[in-house]
Formats: structure tokens, C-alpha cells, sequence
């Protein structure tokens, strides 16, 4: 007895109604891109500058006491927020403190550090501080650029790529299937206020990795049913296409999110954020493949003409033999 | 249809074996640590029969390669630190200066005007020498070899109406940041060999940083005490000595405060009597009054300078100052000769030995700024070693299970293959030295999740032309032949993402990047040419008349 899904392929309609999913797909990203505008983004130390300590301690924090003694201090802008996660031992109280970059110093100064580590350790002498991290406004400054740089740059290699492969409709299907998972990624992060730093914007490229492996899979199929199905409404080959990958997608989808999952719970708060970037891609990444993706490609339409052997398509690997 | 050379079958299974043998150390990591640093100091050391042993935890014919844990899983101290290459435009017009005047001498009597730090302007007595003075100061230029080699010297001599400027050529810019950065380099390596931790990293970065990332240090502090101090020592002559902090020290003298008076300041000469480069050696000592001191030694041409100079100034004070600050000003009671001497000032034990550790390694040629620091403690490291650990046990367990229940036989094929796979990412990381960070553990777990795609679209391949397919094998055949487009293309897809990732990002994301990367070349090849020589090998031998998968 086999685990599945469908018994056999399946036979959706995807797009007797695409209008409409391209419009929700549209809303969706004007939504998160207001949002983005409006509430904007809550940067880590990464992108703003600052200072973090994270403490530990074995007694409940109290976040009112560490601010009253820190405050003494007039750092500016601080917030501290207690920590908690199921891997904590009884013992371990985690929280973290952010400082906000002090005005006027380009370089992080060890003085700052030690006053505020000082004034914990007066209330509470058993406190541990198991991580202090200081980024100058110079290098956030530059890393948001590079990290600008570096989405940007892997959605053009990824048109450039498509495009060479299989036609432009293709290309300008799947980047915008990207662009659309990217906006909807900073759009929750945005809304739920979520840290955003560095290790996000690795996810974010996975996520474009990931949402494009699926296209990709998706188009591959697209391509090989409009040489097979020549007199066929595009529309029909694109459902007939989706239906017959869909237990791939299903499955592949399946296998990563029960990876991520995994990692979601079990694997400590210092990565959970970046691991809830990547649950959320593959679930938008997965989506778009089909509503963003695919729906463009109906849209733009694709030149039928497959009637002399193409060299630039098809199975050019299939003769690797193993 | 269903053939694979035997040369082929013996192809892929050594390429497993490889990678199984590689990742193999990462099992024993405590054992193979220990044998790895054994080996490294008996090398630079000697043998010891402790040594031996712990050299015998682990056998000489294995590869002991090891994944090395970011500092976020090891605990330690990273600093970014750019390099205010600037500060050696000012030295050098310094060390100009009395080249300049000595040449002018015989021509006319010349003075120095106040200047920007990276300029030195100089004043003709005798206006009408003007051309004549200045050929004479670009004839001390000299060339400065460059790539496009067109003769470009080190200063450029521009005047007018008495008024000598000189200033460094671009050249003469870009080759003496180029010899700082080096300089600094190469310094702070020496301070933190000094203090002896294992695998400190220190790279260039860029046109003026530096990157220094020490694993098992304490905090970023303590670093920044040995590399953040300059530790530029010099003997300047003393011109007079107050209190007033706004005192006009006049040309070509500074004023700088005293280490141990407060509100006592000093004016001494700026061009230094002999510097901290001249020194030999320096070591921790007491004064005869038992005080903690440091001894210092001067190389042949320091020696002869200071013995000259307290020879000829018998009676002044001459100033040993540290990084723009007094540490003592001593009247000269005699010709001191030996080239030796000993600093004394208010050290307590430590900080003399720090001193002396310093002036052994050599002053930085220029000062640090730091634009990012992170420690990260032990026991953090650790506790994400550990929640890593079991996140990546769970998803693999589940994703066994899952690919079992859904394809039977060849789902097991496929987790022998993700098993192999997963072992192979730790082969080429431990080949590459590549370095595991946070992000990286959730590289290798979302490779576990992702890596049985490639077989998942080959299975669904097969199992839609076991539908129209003339027999088994043909559908396996055809399955294999059909996915393999799908796979390359969505595979080079997250390989750009991947590369760019490794390109654009630094630390952690480099690391989750490599881990990534690695996943996908490793879980292709596992795809398409190990789970399909197990699928033939079965073939051959069962040789089913039908296959359900």
C-alpha cells in the first residue's frame, strides 16, 4: 500500500478562472509592498548598526529591571525581549538587548559594551552574556547594498538562464513568479515585525532558488506536452501540465517543508527566523509556480511553432547515459 | 536500455566510497581534533609521549580532514577592522622633511609651514632660488614601480612665490596602502601568534580591511586589546613640558599628553630621535626598584642613532612616548652606548608583558577602526550544535519514512542514495576545509528535504510511462531519460542562487551557501547515477515482470 495523493493524475482546472488568481497574486503583493512602505521593516544590528547582547541567566527574566539598569546609561533606543524556546533548559532565561548605533561613532566602542554588561551584572551577578555582537552604521550601510545587489543579481542570472533554455514568455513568467515571492516574503516580515538581517536574505535567495526549481519543473513539462500536443489550446497544455507534475510538486514540497518543520521546532531560536523565511517561501514558492508563473505564461502566450528541431530546447542531457 | 558499463558501476561506487571515507573523520570529531593538533605540534615541537597518544586516538591511513565549525557553533570573537591607511601619509612627509631641508641647505635657509598631515610645505628665505630649490627636491623623488610603469616617482613638488608643497604621488598612495595593508597584516598575525589560539583566521578584505575571526577567545574585547593598539613606540627630544592642553606647540613640534600625570603635557620634536621599528627586542623586567619595566634592545643603526644623540644632549629629557602619549621623560645622564634601555613607568605586571608582546610584534603602520565585532560564547555554540543536531536527525528520519511509504522499494533506493548523499556534503566539506556555520546545519537539512526531488521526479516519470510503456524496463529507461532536462535545469537554477549566495555574502551565509551548493551537485549525482545503478543492479537480478513504484 502505497502512500498518495492521487490515484491518478488529476484533472484541475488552474485557470478557468486566472484572471482572478493573477489579480489576488497582484493584491496580495500590493498589500505587502504597502506594508513594506508603511510599517517598514524591522533591521537587525546588520542593516541598522547597533549593538545585541544576548544574556542568559537562571532566573526568570524581568525586563522591566534590566531596562531600569540599563536606562541609567543613555544609550538612546533600547528594547530588550525575553527569549523562549523549547530547547531551553529549566535554568537557561534567555533574552536580548539591542542598542541602538550611538551617534556619532563610526566604530564600535568596547566602552559602551561594558558599561551596559556592568549594570546588568549589579542586578543580577549571575548573568552570563553568551553573545555580543556590534555592527558600525559604515558596514550595515554597505550590507544592505550587497544584499540588494545579490537579490537582484540572482533574479537576472535566473531571466538570463530561463531565457536561454526555454522562450522570454518563460523567462518573464518565472522572474515574475520571483519577484512576486520576494515582495510577499518582505511583505510578512514587515507585518509581523519580524527580525529582518542578514540570514534573511539568504532565504530569500533560497526561496528564489527554491520557487524557480518548481517553475522549472513545471515549464520543463510545458515545453515537452506543446511539442507532443501541437493542435492543443494552450490553456489545456498548461492544465494538463500542472496535473501531471502535481504529485511531484506535492511531494517534493512535502519532504522539504517536513525538513523545515523540523528544523521550525527543534532548532533553537537563533535560526528561527531565517527557517520561517524558508516555510513560508516554499509554501508562496510552490504557489506561484502554478497561479503567477503559469498564468503569465498564458497571458503572454508562446510561440507554437515547434515544427523544426530546435536545438536551443528540449532533451540536449537526455543522452548523458549512466 | 537498462546497461551500465562495468567500469561505470565501479566509477560510481569508488566515488561513494570516497566521499563516505572523507566524511568519516566527522564522526570521531573529538578523537581526530586531538590527533589533528598532536600531529601540528609535534611538528613544530618535538615529540612528548603525551602527544604520541593522543597522535594514536586516530589511525595514520584515514584522511582526517575535518569540517571546521563556524565561530557561531565554536564560540570565539570576529572583528572587522578597517585599516586608516591615511595615517602613513603623514610619517612619511614627516621623514621627508629633514631630507628636504638638508638638501635646500647649501641653496638658501628654509622653513617649515603648518600643513595639512599628508603635505609638507616649506618656506624659501631667498624667493629668487625658487626654481633652482625646486629641482633639487624632485631630484630626492624616487620611482616608484607600478604596473603601467611609466616612470611615476613617489612625490610631486609644486610652488610658488617661496612656497615649496610636496606631496605624495598617486602611485606613491596606492604602493604605500598597498605596503600597510600588508604591514598590518602580517602584525596582527604575529600579535595573535603571540597569544597562541588555534586557527585564528585573518584575511584582507577589500581595498583597507581586515577581517580576524579567533575561535575560543573570550570576547571581541579581549582581541581588540592585543591587535586594536598601535604600539607605535618613539624617543622624541623634549622642548618643554607644561600644563596647558591648548598649547601652541609650534612647527614641526607636537604636544602630548603624559600616560601617568594627568593635565601634564608635553611639547616634544614630531620627527622621532629613533622609532619602534629599530627595536630587536623587548622584554618584560623589573626597574632596581622592583618595579615592573620593559627592557628593549636597538638593532645596529638604532643603536648608533640613540647613542649619538644621548651623547650630544647630555642633560636634556628626551621623551619615550607610546602611541601619542608620555610614557616617561628621563633627563639623559650619560652616553648610553649599548643600544639598550629599559622603560620604566606605572605597569603593573600584565600590562608590561602586554607592552613588551606588543613592541616584539612590531607597531601596526597605521591605526584600526573597528566596524564590527561579535562574540559568541561556548556554551551558545554548543546548544546550537546540539539543537542543530536533533533538527537534522528528525528531518531525516521523516523524510525516510515518508519516501519509504510513498514509493516502497525505490523509496528505499532513494534514502540509501540521500544517506550517501548527505555523507558526501560532509566529504567535500571536510575536503574543501570548508568551514560549517548555523545557516550551513540548515543548508544540509533543507538538502535532506530537497535532495529527493530529483529521484522524486524520476520515480513519477517512471510510474507515468509504466502507463504507456512497453514493460518495465523501458518505463524505468524512459523515466530516467525524460526527468533528466527537468533535473539539470531546476538544479543549475539553485546552483546560480547558490554561487551568487557564496559570491555576495560573508560568515554565516557563506557558509549556509557552500552547504547548499554542495547539496545540489551531490544530490544530482546520487539522483541520476547512484540510485540508478542500484535500480539496474536490482533489475539484473530480479528481472520482475511488472514493478510497482
Amino acid at each position: 500500500m502505497r502512500l498518495r495523493l492521487f490515484n491518478q493524475a488529476p484533472n484541475f482546472d488552474y485557470f478557468s478562472r486566472w484572471k482572478i488568481w493573477l489579480g489576488i497574486s497582484g493584491l496580495m503583493m500590493v498589500v505587502a509592498f504597502a506594508s513594506f512602505m508603511i510599517q517598514g521593516l524591522n533591521y537587525g544590528i546588520d542593516f541598522r548598526g547597533g549593538t545585541t547582547i544576548r544574556t542568559e541567566s537562571p532566573l526568570v527574566v524581568d525586563v522591566a529591571e534590566y531596562r531600569a539598569a540599563i536606562d541609567t546609561l543613555e544609550l538612546g533606543d533600547i528594547s530588550i525581549t525575553e527569549v523562549f524556546d523549547p530547547s531551553f533548559r529549566d535554568d537557561q532565561n534567555v533574552a536580548m538587548i539591542r542598542i541602538q548605533a550611538q551617534d556619532g561613532q563610526e566604530a564600535v566602542t568596547v566602552e559602551t559594551v561594558e558599561a551596559v554588561e556592568a549594570a546588568l551584572i549589579e542586578v543580577r551577578p549571575d548573568i552570563k552574556f553568551t553573545s555580543v555582537e556590534s555592527v558600525g552604521p559604515k558596514v550595515s550601510g554597505e550590507l544592505i547594498q550587497t544584499a540588494v545587489i545579490a537579490v537582484v543579481l540572482a533574479i537576472g542570472a535566473v531571466l538570463i538562464y530561463i531565457w536561454l533554455r526555454f522562450e522570454w514568455q518563460f523567462a518573464a513568467g518565472a522572474v515574475l513568479a520571483l519577484v512576486h515571492d520576494v515582495i510577499l516574503t518582505i511583505g510578512i516580515f514587515s507585518e509581523l515585525e519580524l527580525r529582518f538581517d542578514l540570514a534573511i536574505i539568504a532565504a530569500l535567495l533560497t526561496i528564489v532558488g527554491y520557487s524557480l526549481n518548481d517553475t522549472v519543473v513545471v515549464f520543463d513539462r510545458v515545453r515537452e506536452n506543446l511539442r507532443k500536443y501541437k493542435k492543443r489550446d494552450l490553456k489545456e497544455v498548461l492544465n494538463l501540465s500542472i496535473n501531471e507534475t502535481m504529485s511531484r510538486t506535492f511531494m517534493t514540497s512535502f519532504t522539504t517543508l517536513i525538513a523545515l518543520i523540523a528544523l521550525f521546532v527543534l532548532g533553537g531560536d537563533v535560526i528561527r527566523g531565517f527557517v520561517f523565511a524558508m516555510i513560508w517561501g516554499v509554501i508562496v514558492g510552490t504557489y506561484s509556480s502554478i497561479f503567477v508563473a503559469s498564468a503569465i505564461l498564458l497571458y503572454l502566450g508562446v510561440k507554437r511553432d515547434w515544427s523544426k528541431p530546435d536545438a536551443n530546447a528540449g532533451n540536449q542531457y537526455a543522452n548523458i547515459d549512466a | 536500455m537498462l546497461q551500465i558499463d562495468l567500469w561505470k558501476r565501479i566509477l560510481i561506487a569508488l566515488t561513494c566510497a570516497a566521499g563516505l571515507l572523507l566524511a568519516l573523520p566527522n564522526a570521531f570529531y573529538g578523537p581526530v581534533e586531538q590527533h589533528n593538533d598532536a600531529v601540528a605540534a609535534i611538528e613544530i615541537g618535538g615529540n612528548t609521549p603525551e602527544l604520541e597518544a593522543q597522535k594514536a586516538l586516530w589511525p595514520e591511513w584515514l584522511p582526517s580532514g575535518l569540517v571546521n565549525l563556524g565561530l557561531d557553533l565554536r564560540g570565539g570573537a570576529h572583528l572587522l577592522a578597517e585599516v586608516r591607511v591615511q595615517d602613513v601619509y603623514a610619517s612619511r612627509m614627516e621623514a621627508q622633511w629633514p631630507e628636504v631641508r638638508d638638501a635646500l641647505r647649501s641653496l638658501t635657509p628654509v622653513r617649515r609651514q603648518q600643513s595639512p598631515a599628508d603635505e609638507l610645505r616649506v618656506r624659501l628665505n631667498d624667493e629668487s632660488k625658487m626654481a633652482e630649490a625646486m629641482q633639487i627636491v624632485r631630484d630626492l623623488a624616487r620611482p616608484v614601480p607600478t604596473l603601467t610603469g611609466a616612470g611615476a616617482t613617489d612625490i610631486n613638488v609644486s610652488g610658488d612665490a617661496g612656497l615649496l608643497i610636496i606631496t605624495l604621488s598617486d602611485a606613491e598612495r596606492q604602493a604605500t596602502d598597498e605596503r600597510t595593508m600588508q604591514q598590518s597584516l602580517e602584525i596582527i598575525r604575529r600579535r595573535i601568534d603571540e597569544v597562541g589560539t588555534r586557527e585564528p583566521t585573518i584575511q584582507r578584505q577589500g581595498a583597507d580591511r581586515i577581517l580576524i575571526q579567533v575561535p575560543g577567545i573570550g570576547s571581541a574585547a579581549e582581541l581588540k586589546a592585543i591587535i586594536g593598539t598601535t604600539a607605535q613606540l618613539t624617543f622624541n627630544p623634549v622642548v618643554s613640558r607644561g600644563t596647558d592642553e591648548n598649547a601652541n606647540p609650534g612647527i614641526g613640534n607636537k604636544l602630548i599628553p603624559s600616560l601617568d600625570e594627568p593635565g601634564a603635557f608635553y611639547v616634544v620634536e614630531a620627527s622621532p630621535v629613533v622609532a619602534g621599528e629599530e627595536l630587536v627586542d623587548a622584554q618584560p623586567s623589573f626597574d632596581q626598584n622592583g618595579r615592573p619595566a620593559v627592557n628593549f634592545r636597538f638593532n645596529t643603526s638604532g643603536a648608533r642613532k640613540f647613542g649619538d644623540y644621548t651623547a650630544d644632549n647630555i642633560g636634556a629629557p628626551f621623551a619615550i612616548v607610546l602611541d601619542d602619549e608620555v610614557i616617561s621623560a628621563p633627563t639623559i645622564q650619560s652616553h648610553i652606548p649599548g643600544g639598550s634601555g629599559i622603560i620604566t613607568g606605572n605597569f603593573d605586571v600584565e600590562e608590561s608583558t602586554n607592552l613588551a608582546i606588543l613592541l616584539r610584534a612590531g607597531a601596526l603602520p597605521a591605526g584600526l577602526e573597528f566596524l564590527e565585532e561579535r562574540t559568541i560564547g561556548p556554551e551558545l555554540g554548543q546548544d546550537s550544535i546540539d539543537a542543530g543536531r536533533i533538527a537534522t536527525v528528525v528531518a531525516f528520519v521523516a523524510v525516510l519514512f515518508f519516501m519509504f511509504a510513498s514509493y516502497g522499494l525505490f523509496g528505499i533506493f532513494a534514502n540509501i542514495a540521500l544517506i550517501i548523499n548527505v555523507a558526501m556534503v560532509f566529504g567535500l566539506l571536510s575536503l574543501v576545509g570548508a568551514t560549517l556555520t548555523l545557516p550551513g546545519i540548515a543548508g544540509i537539512v533543507l538538502t535532506v528535504g530537497m535532495a529527493v526531488d530529483a529521484n522524486v521526479l524520476i520515480f513519477e516519470r517512471i510510474r507515468e510511462e509504466l502507463t504507456t510503456a512497453k514493460g518495465p524496463a523501458r518505463a524505468i529507461s524512459l523515466g530516467y531519460e525524460k526527468a533528466l532536462s527537468a533535473i539539470i535545469d531546476a538544479n543549475i537554477t539553485t546552483l546560480i542562487t547558490a554561487v551568487i549566495l557564496f559570491a555576495m555574502g560573508s560568515g554565516p551565509v557563506r557558509g549556509f551557501a557552500i552547504t547548499l551548493g554542495f547539496g545540489i551537485i551531490t544530490s544530482v549525482f546520487t539522483a541520476i547515477f547512484v540510485t540508478r545503478l542500484m535500480v539496474v543492479i536490482w533489475f539484473e537480478r530480479a528481472r520482475p515482470k511488472t514493478i510497482e513504484v
